[in-house]
């Protein structure tokens, strides 16, 4: 077969034929007082967020006891360490994969030395990361509002050792924890400066799904467990 | 307040005692009531087929039949809708555009007429039983009526009303799509009805009869035992 | 692509029969959709002004969709400038030589997919299958709905009305997999088929909820995660999208993304939303090599040039206005026929594959507007129903009906004729003998199922009268 002819031109061309003529704007009434909404003013419709740190903090961890996602309020990277140790030890992990940065490289030094560390910073063999019973990842923000982890490669050990790995561990700071996705999504455009990453994910509990008759079963494809370990 | 009723052919010859209730209560409020002699029909049943130029001809009609109308009152919240939302769509862009736009913002719905037009929440009605509310769907979304009829039979003394698990749920009966698609809007009715018989009702009450034909029909030859009065038939009982 | 036995129309009236009378299956739809409406109610509680974001958001797709060639433009040069590739294509079959064509050169040998309607609507599996690709569907009700070599029966909710025993049935038989009623159970049975398959494919197929035009990004929202896992693991991404899904800005998706997980799951947001910018890039340790967007036009464009309906294309695939409908509810995701099934699929169809033959989906409805209601781009969905059935009848007045409605309105323009009706009889009466006996009898079709009130011994008018002549003698109180 012979590749097919790229219709770029015929596309667009048929567009611009279409939009000649213009299209009303339905429920005009519905329509933000002071004319096109801004991306500012999302934040006047979306679920509240209190404005302060703690609250923003309650309103994060009432939202993962929803999501069931693990919360845990730690220290100091040693803390932290141990948690991952206890959860290594109760559930019997040999390998756990992980990527290097400032927490996670501070915590693995207090690990179990039976713990098997798989880096992926290097690049790694797929199938023993798909093998390894977790992954520990830094992430680039936490999101009060939804409850949500964002990921990306830079920040989070590539693409897949978020989702890959049955448990997902992510280690963060408080600080780390913005009001909601407006938020989030100018922090990393004032970070990356349009030099994004190739995937910036919001992850949002552990994986589920509803599928069956609408009933929430975890770990449908991606983790079962997400374990949240917050530095101070 | 002189006001004007439309009374639409089936209310005419199936439920006159609705209209009558109507007039009454109206009179009782000090208004005087007409019911313009030329009004038929308000074109809703071509226009839902898709047929515009026919209901266009027939709603053209009535703009002349109510042009001198100061306010008209509907007991149907379908046909309500039909010359209140769909008048100025139909009519856009044609020579009576000015003339369905003034019908459209005299006419009223009966339940909103009562309680945002005249202010009046209680009618010093009584009425014995169990009763359930239906909204129509044309008067709870194209014209926004949800609390009037509650607020209205909140106050008739002895109804005990109950709010069924399906009340915003249509009866499925959409006018002529009640009998080109019969399978589905008898389906409807039976949701709609198995509703209405878990509150143990002994009425089922609503602001459009239209759909009280519907529920009815399915009611009275599947169980028999509910009855349905439209809203107006309810309030007329001093 | 599948031939239809029979056409359109009459497929749905045999199928609408069946499944309304299967009421096993409706009461499981409801109760399935009624733990939908729970959820999705809490939530939307939460917000503070639903209403004034439904409204930014119909803005924002407005805007998007009303400039679509200058932001697919801006979106083709920020993802190619990452490394990402363009395809458009102007129909499925363009869309489908593509994606094969790629796969032949690459000599991809196993193809995992995430769900992707797009897909669906060109028959992708079909085509690939017929190349001697393997393909597997990742997302697990997708999965069930591929065992079972059936369509999708809701475009969010592909496998809503099978029970767990029949799910059981089904793993049993073509996974050889023990028998169990456990929803967990049989999800891990997919997870333990599937996550082999992430490793092992080669090219990952993915849908798009939008594409972002700022930065040259495909977003896709999902829960389960197999979609994070079709585009991480293999070497070659291709995301198959509908050129309407375009927005403006990143930062637009701070508002859509809770409002499609809010109105199609009632989650405040899915389980994973994640922005895909072109292949792995410059000191990224992992990601697919090459990433192909297919951008589909497929008689969107059509859609387009009808301003009256182009908000149609504002379209967020949530999925809400489905979980409402009774008419779905009713008849069920198959009997529509369609790739896009219930209100939006009746709007949309007949723009895509003909008004005359698609024309009886939007004549199929009660024009509830529940659907436009809950839509939460605030598509007139419902009133478009209404305008295709008129567009249909000024391009080809239906057999039969043309004359009984030019009938009504000559009635109904004249009173005394009209008066002179209704003294002897319901209206319905004087024009049943137009179609007495014909498909459209309407006394057959009510009272089959339904009594029908007998008409009043004296009408409204005559009480009317009679009460105004007593009134002037004073005698009315
Ligand atoms: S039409 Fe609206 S409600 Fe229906 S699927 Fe599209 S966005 Fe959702």
């Amino acid at each position: 077969m012979n590749a097919p002819q790229n219709d770029r031109d015929a596309v667009l061309g048929r567009i611009r034929e279409a939009l000649r003529i213009p299209a009303p704007l339905h429920h005009p009434a519905e329509r933000s007082a002071g004319g096109e909404p801004t991306t500012a003013h999302f934040r006047e419709w979306l679920p509240p967020v209190g404005p302060t740190p703690d609250e923003r903090l309650a309103l994060f961890t009432q939202l993962s006891e929803t999501l069931r996602s693990e919360l845990i309020l730690c220290d100091s990277a040693a803390t932290a360490a141990s948690h991952v140790a206890r959860l290594a030890s109760e559930n019997s992990w040999k390998t756990l994969g992980l990527h290097r940065g400032e927490l996670t490289s501070a915590m693995e030094p207090h690990f179990p030395a039976d713990l098997e560390r798989l880096w992926v910073d290097e690049g790694y063999d797929k199938d023993a990361l798909e093998a390894s019973d977790a992954g520990l990842t830094e992430c680039e923000l936490l999101v009060a509002q939804t409850g949500s982890v964002c990921v990306t490669g830079p920040s989070s050990g590539g693409r897949v050792l978020s989702v890959l790995p049955p448990h997902h561990l992510v280690v963060a700071r408080r600080s780390q924890l913005v009001t909601d996705l407006t938020e989030a999504y100018a922090s990393l455009a004032a970070k990356y400066r349009g030099q994004y990453p190739s995937m910036i994910s919001f992850i949002t509990g552990p994986s589920r799904t509803g599928d069956i008759e609408r009933i929430l079963v975890l770990g449908a494809h991606g983790p079962k467990r997400l374990t949240i370990l917050l530095l101070p | 307040m002189r006001i004007s009723l439309f009374v639409p052919c089936f209310i005419d010859s199936l439920y006159p005692n609705v209209a009558m209730s109507m007039v009454r209560i109206l009179e009782r409020l000090g208004h005087t009531v007409e019911v313009p002699e030329s009004q038929t029909c308000c074109g809703q049943p071509p226009f839902n087929s898709g047929y515009w130029d026919e209901a266009r001809s027939v709603a053209s009609h009535q703009l002349k039949a109510f042009a001198d109308a100061d306010v008209i009152v509907s007991g149907s919240g379908s046909c309500g809708a039909m010359m209140k939302v769909f008048y100025p769509e139909l009519f856009h862009d044609h020579p009576e555009e000015a003339a369905a736009k003034s019908i459209s913002s005299k006419t009223w719905e009966f339940s909103e007429f009562l309680v945002n037009k005249l202010g009046v929440r209680d009618l010093g009605s009584k009425f014995e039983g169990r009763a359930t509310f239906h909204d129509g769907c044309h008067g709870l979304r194209e014209l926004g009526t949800k609390q009037a009829p509650r607020e209205l039979l909140r106050h008739v003394k002895g109804l005990e009303l109950v709010e069924m698990s399906e009340a915003e749920t249509c009866c499925g009966f959409g006018g002529t799509f009640a009998v080109k698609y019969p399978q589905i809007s008898t389906a409807m009715a039976e949701v709609k009805c198995n509703a209405i018989c878990e509150t143990k009702a002994d009425y089922v009450i609503s602001n459009d009869s239209s759909c009280l034909m519907q529920i009815g029909g399915w009611l009275d030859r599947n169980i028999g035992s509910v009855k349905c009065l439209h809203l107006a038939e309810v309030l007329d009982t001093p | 692509m599948s031939a239809l036995s029979s056409p359109p129309k009459d497929q749905f009236l045999q199928d609408a029969d069946r499944t309304t009378g299967d009421s096993p299956r409706r009461d499981a739809v409801r109760k399935a959709l009624h733990n939908y409406q729970s959820a999705r109610n809490r939530t939307g509680a939460t917000f503070t002004d639903w209403k004034a974001a439904r409204a930014a958001a119909a803005t924002i797709k407005h805007e998007a969709v009303n400039h679509l060639d200058q932001y697919l433009e801006e979106f083709e040069r920020q993802f190619t400038a990452r490394g990402g590739k363009v395809f458009w294509a102007s129909n499925s079959q363009q869309a489908r030589d593509y994606i094969l064509n790629l796969a032949k050169a690459r000599n991809v040998r196993a193809i995992v997919k995430s769900k992707a309607m797009t897909g669906e609507e060109i028959h992708l599996n079909e085509a690939l299958v017929a190349a001697g690709f393997g393909v597997v569907e990742s997302d697990l009700g997708e999965f069930i709905q591929q065992l079972k070599g059936e369509a999708p029966y809701h475009f969010v909710f592909p496998c809503m009305h099978l029970r767990r025993d029949e799910i059981s049935d089904l793993f049993n038989r073509e996974l050889g997999t023990a028998k169990t009623d456990s929803p967990e159970e049989l999800t891990m049975i997919a997870r333990r088929v599937l996550r082999r398959t992430y490793v092992e494919a080669d090219m990952g197929i993915s849908g798009g909820n939008f594409i972002v035009a700022e930065t040259g990004m495909i977003s896709i929202t999902e829960n389960e995660g197999n979609a994070r896992l079709t585009v991480g693991v293999p070497k070659i991404h291709v995301a198959l999208v509908g050129i309407e899904k375009v927005v403006p800005r990143l930062a637009d998706l701070a508002l859509l993304l809770p409002m499609l997980a809010t109105a199609g799951t009632g989650q405040h947001l899915t389980g994973y939303n994640s922005m895909y910018g072109g292949p792995r890039q410059p000191g990224e340790n992992d990601g697919p090599e090459e990433f192909h967007v297919v951008l589909l036009d497929n008689h969107r464009t059509r859609l387009l040039a009808d301003p009256e309906q182009r908000d149609a294309l504002h379209c967020i695939r949530c999925g809400a206005c489905l979980n409402v409908c009774p008419i779905f509810k009713n008849i069920g995701g198959h009997t529509y026929g369609t790739t896009y099934q219930g209100p939006i699929g009746s709007v949309i169809t007949p723009h895509f594959r003909g008004l005359q033959d698609w024309k009886h989906l939007s004549g199929a409805s009660s024009l509830c507007g529940a659907c436009t209601e809950t839509c939460p781009v605030g598509i007139d969905i419902h009133h478009h129903l209404l305008h295709n059935r008129r567009n249909a009848a000024a391009q080809k007045p239906a057999p039969g009906e043309g004359l009984l409605w030019k009938a009504f309105a000559v009635l109904m323009r004249r009173p005394a004729l009209y008066k002179l009706a209704t003294k002897f009889a319901p209206l319905g009466s004087m024009l049943h003998p137009l179609i007495q006996g014909t498909a459209v009898d309407p006394v057959i079709a009510w009272t089959a199922t339904r009594d029908f009130p007998e008409a009043a011994r004296k009408s409204f008018r005559t009480q009317f009268k009679a009460h105004q002549a007593a009134k002037q003698q004073g005698g009315v109180r």
